[in-house]
This record gives C-alpha cells, sequence and structure tokens, in this order.
C-alpha cells in the first residue's frame, strides 16, 4: 500500500524537479483534452510547444515570446517578492492598468510636442501610479488591519471603470471620430516604447523585466531586507524576535509589486498596445500570479515560467488557428499547468513509500 | 487502449505532416472578439463563416480564432493568419482597427477587412451595418405596446453607433406614441450576461414593460420573461427560444451575403478597397420574425417601415428633427447625411437623460 511521509526537510532535488513533472503531465493531460475533442494531440502539443520556437514562422513567434512574456515576468516578480512575506497583493491587474494611464497621460499632455525627456517621464508616471495604486491595500493594512487579498481585488475593478471613463472620455481621441480610446501612441515618436534592438521584440518593458529579476535576485540572496522579507514569510514570529518591522515589509512589498505592475502597463500602452482603450487590461496581472508560483518564487525560476507561459499563449493561439482547439480548451490547458504544479508539489515536503499492510 | 489510440494518433500526425499543402484553396481568416457560441455578435459572424464554406466548398479554406483580446494580442493573432498564408481576412470587431492596419501594412498580398471601422488602406476594406434601420422598426413596435409609456434601453457604451440606435429607436416610439419615455442604462460592455440581467432588473422595477438592447446576451430576455408582461428584442442574433414572448422581434445581423460576394472577389481577383454600410435592403440587417405577441395592425405598419425602409423611399432619420437643446437638426423634409450619422455624439429632442462621457 502506497502511503505518504512527511519528508525531514523539503527535497530540493523536487523543489528543482516538480515544475518539470507539472509541464509534462500538462503536455499528458492535455493531449487527452484534446483527443477527446477530436484533435490529434501529438499534433496539437507541438504545436503549442515547438512551432512558436522552431516551427516555419518561428523568426516572428520568438520575438512575441519576450512580447507577451516582459510584462508577465516583471509583474510576477514584484508579486513574488510580496508573496515570500506572505502578503498577498492579488489586484496587479489594477495596478498594471493605473500605471498604463499615468504614463499615457504624460504622453497624451505633451503631445504633439517631440522631446526626449518624455519616455522618462512616462516611465516615472507608470511607476507612481503603480506604486500610489498599490499603497493603498498597503496603508489600509498597516492603519486599519484590512486584508489586503479583499482590497488589492476590489481595487481592479475600480481601476477597470477609471479605464473605460477616460477611454471614453478625457483621453479620447480627438480625431476618433467618437469612438473609445485614445491617440495611438504608436504614431507618436517621443512616446512611442520601441524595440531597444530591432527585430528582437525587446522593448525596454522587456528589459525591465530582466533587470528587476537581476534587482530580485540580489535583493534576495544578498540584502538584509530581502532576508527580512523571506524571515517574515517563514517564520513571522522569529521575523518579530528579531527586530523586522511588519508594517515597513507590508509597505514596501505592496508598494514594489505595485510600481513594477505599474511599470509594465507603462511600456504596454506606450509599445505593443499603443493606446488606452476600454478593453486594455487582457489579464496579465491576474496570469502573474501564475507565473509566480510557477516559477517556484524565485526570480530565474520567474524567468522561466514568465517565457513557458508565453510559449503556451503563443503556441495556443497556434493551435487555436491552424488545428481549430477553441479557445476554451487553450484556456484550459493553461489552468492544468498551475493544479498539477500544486499537486505535484507535495512530493517536495512528502515521500511515497511502499508500506506493507500488517495483519490484524 | 488508450495508448493505442495515442500511437496511431502519432502516426497520423506523422502522415499529415507531410502532407502536401493543396495551394489552389482560397483561405479566409476570421478574429473573433468573443466566443463563437455567445448567441449574438460573435455568433452571427462564424454563422457566416459557415455559410461562406458552404457556399464554396473545397474552394475555400476558413480558419478562425475567437476571444482574441485587443491590442497586441490581436496583431499577432492576424499576424499569424497572414503568415499561414490566409488571402482574406476578416477582423470582426471595433477594437481590432489599429492592430489590423498595422499587419495590413507588413501583408501588402493579403486582402483585409475590418468591420465597423473607418481606416481603410489600398488592401483594407471596411464595413458595417446600418442596425440604426432595425432600431426605427422597433421603436415603432415598444411604442405601440407599452402601457406604463416607459421603455428601457440597455445601452453598452456611448459610441456613435449605440447613440444612433437610441436615436432612431426614439423617434420612432415618439411617433407611435407621444407620451413615451425612455429609461437609459449604460452598461459598458458587449457581453456581460450578469450586468445586463441587473440592467434589465432595474429598468423593470422602474416600469419599463418593453426593454431593448445594444448588449449581445439573451440575459436582458431571461429577465424580461422572469418578470412577466414585459417584451423585448433579439439583439444580433435572432434569439428564437424567446418566443413568442417576450421576444417579438429581432434585429439580426447578416453578414452571410458580404463576406460571399467578397471572397468571390479575391478569388476572381476582382478585389478593391470599399467602404461599406449596408442595411435592410442588401439584407445585411435581418429583422427577425414579429411574433403573435404583437397585435396584427402593428405588426403590419411594423413591415410596411421595413418594406419602405429597403426600397429606400423612407430614411429612419428623416426631418423635422431637433437635437436634444432643441436647436435645428434637419429641416422638414431633409434625410441626414453619413458623415454625422458616422460620428454622431449627440440625442435628438425629447431624450430626457444626458450621454455620458
Amino acid at each position: 500500500m502506497l502511503k505518504l511521509e512527511k519528508r525531514p526537510q523539503p527535497s530540493r532535488v523536487f523543489a528543482y524537479l516538480t515544475p518539470v513533472l507539472a509541464v509534462i503531465a500538462t503536455m499528458f493531460a492535455g493531449g487527452l483534452l484534446f483527443a477527446a475533442l477530436g484533435k490529434n494531440p501529438v499534433e496539437a502539443i507541438r504545436t503549442i510547444f515547438w512551432d512558436p520556437l522552431f516551427g516555419d514562422f518561428a523568426a516572428y513567434y520568438r520575438p512575441q515570446l519576450l512580447v507577451k512574456g516582459g510584462p508577465l515576468i516583471l509583474i510576477a516578480i514584484g508579486l513574488s517578492l510580496g508573496f515570500r512575506a506572505g502578503i498577498w497583493n492579488i489586484g496587479a491587474e489594477g495596478q498594471y492598468i493605473v500605471g498604463a494611464l499615468c504614463g499615457a497621460a504624460v504622453a497624451l499632455a505633451f503631445y504633439p510636442l517631440e522631446a526626449w525627456y518624455i519616455f522618462p517621464l512616462m516611465v516615472l508616471a507608470g511607476a507612481l501610479g503603480g506604486l500610489v495604486w498599490g499603497m493603498i491595500p498597503a496603508l489600509l493594512k498597516v492603519k486599519f488591519g484590512t486584508n489586503e487579498i479583499l482590497v488589492s481585488l476590489m481595487l481592479v475593478y475600480v481601476a477597470e471603470n477609471l479605464l473605460a471613463a477616460m477611454a471614453l472620455g478625457r483621453m479620447k481621441n480627438p480625431e476618433g471620430r467618437g469612438f473609445p480610446g485614445s491617440r495611438n501612441l504608436k504614431e507618436y515618436p517621443s512616446a512611442f516604447n520601441d524595440e531597444v534592438f530591432v527585430g528582437t521584440g525587446m522593448h525596454w518593458g522587456v528589459l525591465t523585466a530582466f533587470l528587476a529579476v537581476i534587482f530580485a535576485y540580489v535583493l534576495l540572496s544578498r540584502h538584509m531586507l530581502g532576508f527580512s522579507i523571506r524571515l517574515s514569510g517563514e517564520a513571522p514570529r522569529a521575523a518579530r524576535f528579531s527586530g523586522v518591522n511588519p508594517a515597513r515589509i507590508v509597505l514596501f512589498c505592496l508598494g514594489i509589486s505595485g510600481l513594477m505592475a505599474g511599470l509594465a502597463g507603462m511600456f504596454e500602452v506606450s509599445g505593443p498596445s499603443g493606446q488606452i482603450s476600454i478593453d486594455f487590461n487582457v489579464g496579465y496581472g491576474f496570469t502573474a500570479i501564475i507565473v509566480a508560483f510557477l516559477g517556484r518564487l524565485h526570480p530565474v525560476g520567474i524567468l522561466l515560467a514568465g517565457l513557458l507561459m508565453a510559449l503556451t499563449y503563443i503556441g495556443g493561439e497556434i493551435a487555436q488557428g491552424n488545428l481549430g482547439l477553441p479557445s476554451a480548451a487553450i484556456q484550459l490547458f493553461q489552468g492544468m499547468l498551475l493544479f498539477f504544479l500544486l499537486a505535484v508539489d507535495m512530493l517536495t515536503n512528502y515521500r511515497i513509500s511502499l508500506v506493507k499492510r500488517e495483519a490484524t | 487502449m488508450k495508448l493505442t489510440h495515442i500511437l496511431a494518433s502519432a502516426a497520423m500526425a506523422l502522415g499529415l505532416a507531410t502532407a502536401a499543402v493543396a495551394q489552389d484553396k482560397t483561405k479566409v481568416g476570421f478574429i473573433y472578439v468573443g466566443p463563437v457560441g455567445d448567441g449574438g455578435w460573435t455568433y452571427e459572424h462564424d454563422q457566416a463563416r459557415k455559410a461562406v464554406v458552404e457556399h464554396f466548398g473545397d474552394k475555400v479554406e476558413t480558419v478562425y480564432q475567437e476571444s482574441v483580446p485587443e491590442g497586441a494580442d490581436a496583431e499577432r493573432a492576424i499576424s499569424q493568419m497572414a503568415l499561414q498564408g490566409a488571402d482574406l481576412i476578416f477582423t470582426t470587431s471595433f477594437g481590432f482597427m489599429d492592430a489590423t492596419v498595422d499587419v495590413a501594412k507588413k501583408f501588402p498580398d493579403v486582402k483585409f477587412e475590418h468591420a465597423t471601422g473607418y481606416k481603410t488602406a489600398e488592401n483594407l476594406s471596411v464595413y458595417s451595418a446600418r442596425f440604426y434601420e432595425g432600431r426605427a422598426i422597433q421603436g415603432h413596435i415598444a411604442g405601440k405596446m407599452t402601457e406604463s409609456n416607459t421603455v428601457g434601453y440597455i445601452a453598452s457604451f456611448p459610441i456613435p453607433e449605440v447613440i444612433r440606435g437610441i436615436n432612431s429607436a426614439f423617434i420612432h416610439a415618439r411617433k407611435a406614441n407621444p407620451d413615451v419615455e425612455f429609461k437609459i442604462i449604460w452598461a459598458y460592455t458587449w457581453f456581460d450576461p450578469a450586468k445586463e440581467a441587473d440592467a434589465a432588473k432595474v429598468l423593470i422595477e422602474q416600469g419599463a414593460d418593453v426593454i431593448l438592447q445594444h448588449t449581445d446576451s439573451t440575459a436582458p430576455l431571461a429577465a424580461a420573461e422572469k418578470a412577466g408582461n414585459v417584451i423585448g428584442f433579439g439583439q444580433a442574433s435572432d434569439m428564437a427560444e424567446y418566443k413568442p414572448s417576450p421576444r417579438v422581434s429581432s434585429i439580426i445581423d447578416d453578414w452571410a451575403p458580404y463576406y460571399i460576394d467578397r471572397v468571390q472577389a479575391v478569388m476572381d481577383g476582382t478585389w478593391e478597397t470599399k467602404d461599406t454600410w449596408d442595411g435592410i435592403g442588401p439584407g445585411m440587417v435581418g429583422i427577425g420574425e414579429i411574433t403573435d405577441a404583437v397585435p396584427e395592425d402593428v405588426k403590419e405598419e411594423a413591415l410596411a417601415m421595413k418594406e419602405a425602409i429597403a426600397s429606400g423611399e423612407y430614411h429612419p432619420f428623416t426631418g423635422p428633427l431637433n437635437k436634444q437643446d432643441g436647436t435645428p437638426w434637419l429641416a422638414e423634409g431633409e434625410v441626414a447625411d453619413d458623415e454625422t450619422l458616422l460620428g454622431m455624439d449627440f440625442y435628438v429632442e425629447g431624450l430626457s437623460s444626458e450621454i455620458p462621457d
């Protein structure tokens, strides 16, 4: 008979192995799902994981991986710091929106002036916007002990309404024939978040995401603050005894995750998306939560997880277009990834042992 | 057994991968904003896609991608279709406009068709339907049918398209019934059954016994059915499951004739950039069966109006009409020009609420 036995210490091997196992399990279960839908499972899996990287049009898709993965990584890095400390910012989507709104506001205010300082100012505004939106649940938690999960999540809906109001009102393109949506920042050179290296898909936001990975790595492994964050999450009592100020950790974690989400929003609106519209946000803030956990809350892990998630998005789209898979099946497939990760995660802390049934 | 199944599939995949792709087929792509099962907007575009397949049979291959978000994702989805060899791509939502323009620039040999937008290019056409023609008929029926003299209107976003619909419905409801008032709720969504149901409930509580909707789900009809004695209309799709009441008629988007026409043009090599805005006449806007819940005489009047609009004899925006603030807009017998209609950002006289910013 099989029995679960708690490991004396979490297994290091399995900590690294579980994401890989989860991906493999997802491929199998996803394959069965696709087969049940009457599609060829091998072809579907190949389309999702192989075609974007090495298929016929990989030259187009590879840069798109960075475009899609960049914001996910940037947001997930911010979130992971809080998650490490047991502070749950679920509202990155809202911070992303507000960052985009602030960044776009700066650009639209300067339009049509062309100057080198506009883009840096937009970056600053985007970061600040996200920071402020993230600080609302932080301050409420510190001052009144409110639950940051609820407050940050609810603020997403506030931000969405703010976005709709802006797209229909103040930020509406005056030359847009009355339709909602702002001017397209892609057509405004000073505000356009262009590719840093042509043809790579690497815009300033992707570069920032890579810098964030390094920053988070150094912070967590080399810096006192990073140690305090980890300690607060792993042993809150010990953290208190050793003089860690919990309020400071809350403010820092929600602030920095808001800031990074805001930056991601700003880079998106000024680059790939191009304009403030009612449906500007497409769920990066929520998907980043999955990315953070898939990456084991470790900066390098998040980098890989973000790219993997981007791969399933882009591969999933190709599968939709080429094989006629419904989009819901692709979403289910992505959901499985997290499901299996959580399931096999158990192996990190437990081991399966074979026990002989004792005679009664 | 499952293993053998998978192995068999694997063998098949290899076979498929090596099979030559038939190049003589015309490949047509569709980008949808919602799921094909939304029962409204996207559903009708997909019905038209199926009609294209039925019409051309082996000569076409269609591909589609549903629930495509706006922005960078749309651009990638459209590019992907172009890369995969599509000859003609329909992007079926206003929000895909800039993405379609960008991709059209990169693929000069592929033809693009964008629904409800206004930016055209050498290889990019736009098309839309004169839904306001259908709204006029709805307005007439609503004006005749309401007993509380209150008509509820679930609007989506304050854009010209929606404002035009409200105006058209209101003008004809007032003509049919001078005492009628419109109560308008802005749902700020095209498709959200929960929100739409809430809006319908609020309107019904405020005394509305006719609900008009410019959102795509059947939730308002469900709410009307539950309330009893409230009627409504199918939107974008026939929504026939609510016949004969509360659904007494409907506006149906029928894209099939246009799509077939455009695919044919690509096949013949006669495709040219066009700016199409068709109504009841060419069949792009259909009026669903008017059920027996509507008295015979009202039904006849409605059908007569439909005929008059279809033949071009009557235009729903014919003067005398004033703007909401009382300033004259159209003189007696004057007909609104398309330019004004396309950018409509004002209510006509008699509507009591204001357009939100």
